[in-house]
């Protein structure tokens, strides 16, 4: 059957006038890589994505991806590639892609185009994200319970908003929790650098952090963390559940298979239009990975209801009463933050300390 | 804003920890390129080091088996570099790139069943009595025994380079292979044995990488660490008490900006981490000024017994 298939399509492609009918048979779908598919985290789970995509449609579709693509000039040129080699629709799945998706969507305007995690749209170009700062909300909880030295070390990756968002949301409710909660933030500046991470994990356990949160994509400080003992760490992006159940605590497992499978259906049905998703836990975009026994009961308790709180959307992790870090007012009582602001969320909340590089 | 919470000790132990995989590849490179050979797999001998490091010292249990593997794999690897460069006669530039990438592709092709294993530990060296010393024990009587291995490695190659009759041949080959081929010696077969070394050298900062100072494998680990290698030699123009210097810099700067941010110390990142390369093109710039740059006369040059 395969074999039949690849022998019409290229005769077709040898005659060149039936070709595009027999060749659309099959819908191509590409994707770019920030990391190696093996890193264990947020590639990692992309990739896994794709497989589904794979599995869900079978031979209707053929995927193609590029991994550990640098973000910047060099970005453009591997999203052009793809264009090129005949893919229909095309996911981009790192923040810093973000200009170089834009220009290309521009120059192939028969190509769709998926950007994750970023805000520029256009006919043949839609957004997606997820609400990651709904998982750090659960994390800060957890996180505020277990530490006795009160220090949480924070391993940021770029000063850009989806990150704050995770640094507040965490803070937030670590200190809802404990209020003599102290963040200790290392910007990595850098989505995947296994020594670097491990370095940079191992200098906030020597400066006293015993709960360590993450938003790089290895496993690093997972084994960082393990060499230390007596540490606590979460699963970023992937459940990490190899590290279980100490030091790894729990995490946050980005899903992106249903969303995918979902695009992907949209194509080859031709119904795609641009869109801008961004869901939380509630529709499981993001899931929170098994608690371990390493956590007291009632606080697994208590962090589960946080979650199904969220996901029923009683409950938004941004609630007012809230204030920024230089003390001005953001969120009165009872006020929930916009997307909007939420989307280009650029300061600190009140209580945490240093400041946010440019 | 507390500088009081970083602590020296530590700082500086974990600064040596930092360094060793760059001071071993580097030390290595140094080797290489003082017999005028220049190859830019190191990245690809270090990653091939770290993955074959990693699964042996994972299935055998033992860490010091692994990294015994993990040179080997490396020289394994530069074997294949010193065929094709100096039996081929290739050029050495595209050769060593291509090592490099093939090392990339082939460490994660190897490494795909040891993902999030955890690596057997290697334990700490804890000399008696002198690790005791206050200040002092903690940061130099207190480390895995691949440190000072790193460090007699560094020491032996400055004696070896500096006093000995192999020493002094290697160093002929690099600064001009023709003339020491008229002297009858086997430039060819010298510039093995330093390729083969480097390659073992490499391949055990790799394995240090996925050994101890992650400590477990994960694809594209190295993330750079051999062209960082590469310009130590540079900056150390050569010389193996300044490749020490380079190394302890480099991983201190990058150890030190962390923790300096960790402490909430308002400098700006940047600055910290483009201080090493600013200081190497500074060493560059003075270096040349003198007009005595340091490199071998041989460095990169193809050598064929009739010519």
């Amino acid at each position: 059957m395969n074999l039949l298939k690849t022998l019409a399509v290229g005769a077709a492609l040898a005659t060149g006038v039936a070709g595009a009918a027999v060749a659309q048979d099959k819908t191509k779908v590409g994707f770019i890589y920030v990391g190696p598919i093996g890193d264990g985290g947020w590639t990692y789970e992309h990739n896994k994505a794709r497989l589904a995509v794979e599995e869900h449609y079978g031979d209707a579709v053929e995927t193609v991806y590029q991994e550990s693509v640098p973000e910047g000039a060099d970005a453009e040129r591997a999203i052009t590639q793809m264009a090129l080699s005949g893919a229909d629709l095309i996911f981009t799945t790192s923040f810093g892609f973000m200009d170089a998706t834009v220009a290309v969507a521009e120059k192939f305007p028969d190509v769709k185009f998926e950007h994750a995690t970023g805000y520029k749209t256009a006919d043949n170009l839609a957004v997606y994200s997820a609400r990651f700062y709904e998982g750090r909300a659960v994390q800060g909880t957890i996180a505020g319970h277990l530490t006795e030295s009160n220090i949480v070390g924070y391993i940021a990756s770029y000063p850009i908003p989806e990150v704050i968002r995770g640094i507040n949301s965490a803070y937030i409710h670590a200190k809802k929790v404990n209020p003599d909660i102290q963040f200790k933030i290392i910007w990595a500046y850098t989505w995947f650098d296994p020594a670097k991470e491990a370095d940079a994990a191992k200098a906030l356990i020597e400066q006293g952090a015993d709960v360590i949160l993450q938003h790089t994509d290895s496993t690093a400080p997972q084994a960082a963390a393990a060499e230390a003992g007596n540490v606590y760490t979460f699963g970023q992006a992937s459940d990490m559940i190899e590290y279980a159940p100490m030091p790894r605590v729990s995490s946050i497992i980005d899903d992106w298979a249903p969303y995918y499978i979902e695009r992907v259906g949209a194509v080859i049905d031709g119904t795609w239009e641009t869109a801008d998703t961004w869901d939380g836990i509630g529709p499981g975009m993001v899931g929170i990975g098994e608690i371990s026994d390493a956590v007291p009961a009632d606080v697994k308790a208590e962090a589960l209801a946080l979650k199904d709180a969220i996901a029923s959307g009683e409950y938004h992790p941004f609630t007012g009463p809230l204030n920024k870090q230089d003390g001005s007012v953001w969120l009165a009582e009872g006020e929930t933050a916009d997307d909007g602001t939420l989307l280009g969320m650029d300061f600190y909340v009140e209580g945490i300390e240093g400041e946010i590089p440019n | 804003m507390d500088l009081g919470q970083i602590n020296p000790v530590l700082l500086a132990a974990s600064l040596m920890v930092a360094a060793t995989p760059i001071l071993l590849a580097a030390i290595g490179e140094m080797v290489v390129e003082k017999a005028g050979v220049l190859n830019l797999g190191v990245e690809g001998m270090m990653i091939t080091g770290a993955v074959v490091g990693f699964a042996v010292a994972v299935n055998s249990g033992s860490p010091a088996a692994g990294f015994v593997a993990a040179a080997l794999a490396g020289a394994g690897l530069a074997l294949l570099f010193g065929l094709i460069t100096q039996v081929l006669k290739s050029n050495q530039v595209a050769t060593g790139l291509g090592l490099t990438l093939f090392g990339l592709g082939l460490s994660s092709l190897i490494g795909k069943p040891y993902e999030g294993i955890k690596a057997p530990s290697l334990g700490k060296l804890d000399i008696p009595l002198l690790s005791d010393i206050p200040v002092l024990g903690p940061v130099l009587f207190r480390h895995d025994p691949m440190v000072y291995l790193s460090l007699l490695i560094v020491l032996g190659v400055w004696a070896g380079l500096k006093y000995t009759r192999a020493g002094l041949v290697l160093r002929a080959v690099g600064e001009n292979h023709t003339a020491a081929h008229a002297l009858g010696y086997k430039v060819i077969r010298v510039r093995l044995a330093a390729i083969l070394f480097g390659g073992a050298s490499a391949g055990m900062g790799g394995a240090y990488l996925s050994l101890v100072r992650v400590p477990t494998w994960v694809e594209g680990m190295t993330a750079g660490a051999g062209w960082i290698a590469l310009a130590i030699v540079v900056f150390a123009s050569w010389r193996a008490g300044r490749i020490l210097l380079g190394a302890y810099l480099f991983g201190g700067v990058s150890v030190l900006q962390l923790n300096l941010q960790a402490a909430g110390v308002a400098i700006p990142v940047e600055y910290l981490s483009m201080s090493p390369y600013l200081v190497t093109i500074l060493v560059l710039v003075i270096i040349s000024l003198r007009g005595n740059h340091g490199a071998p006369g041989s460095l990169g040059r193809v050598f064929h017994a009739s010519s």
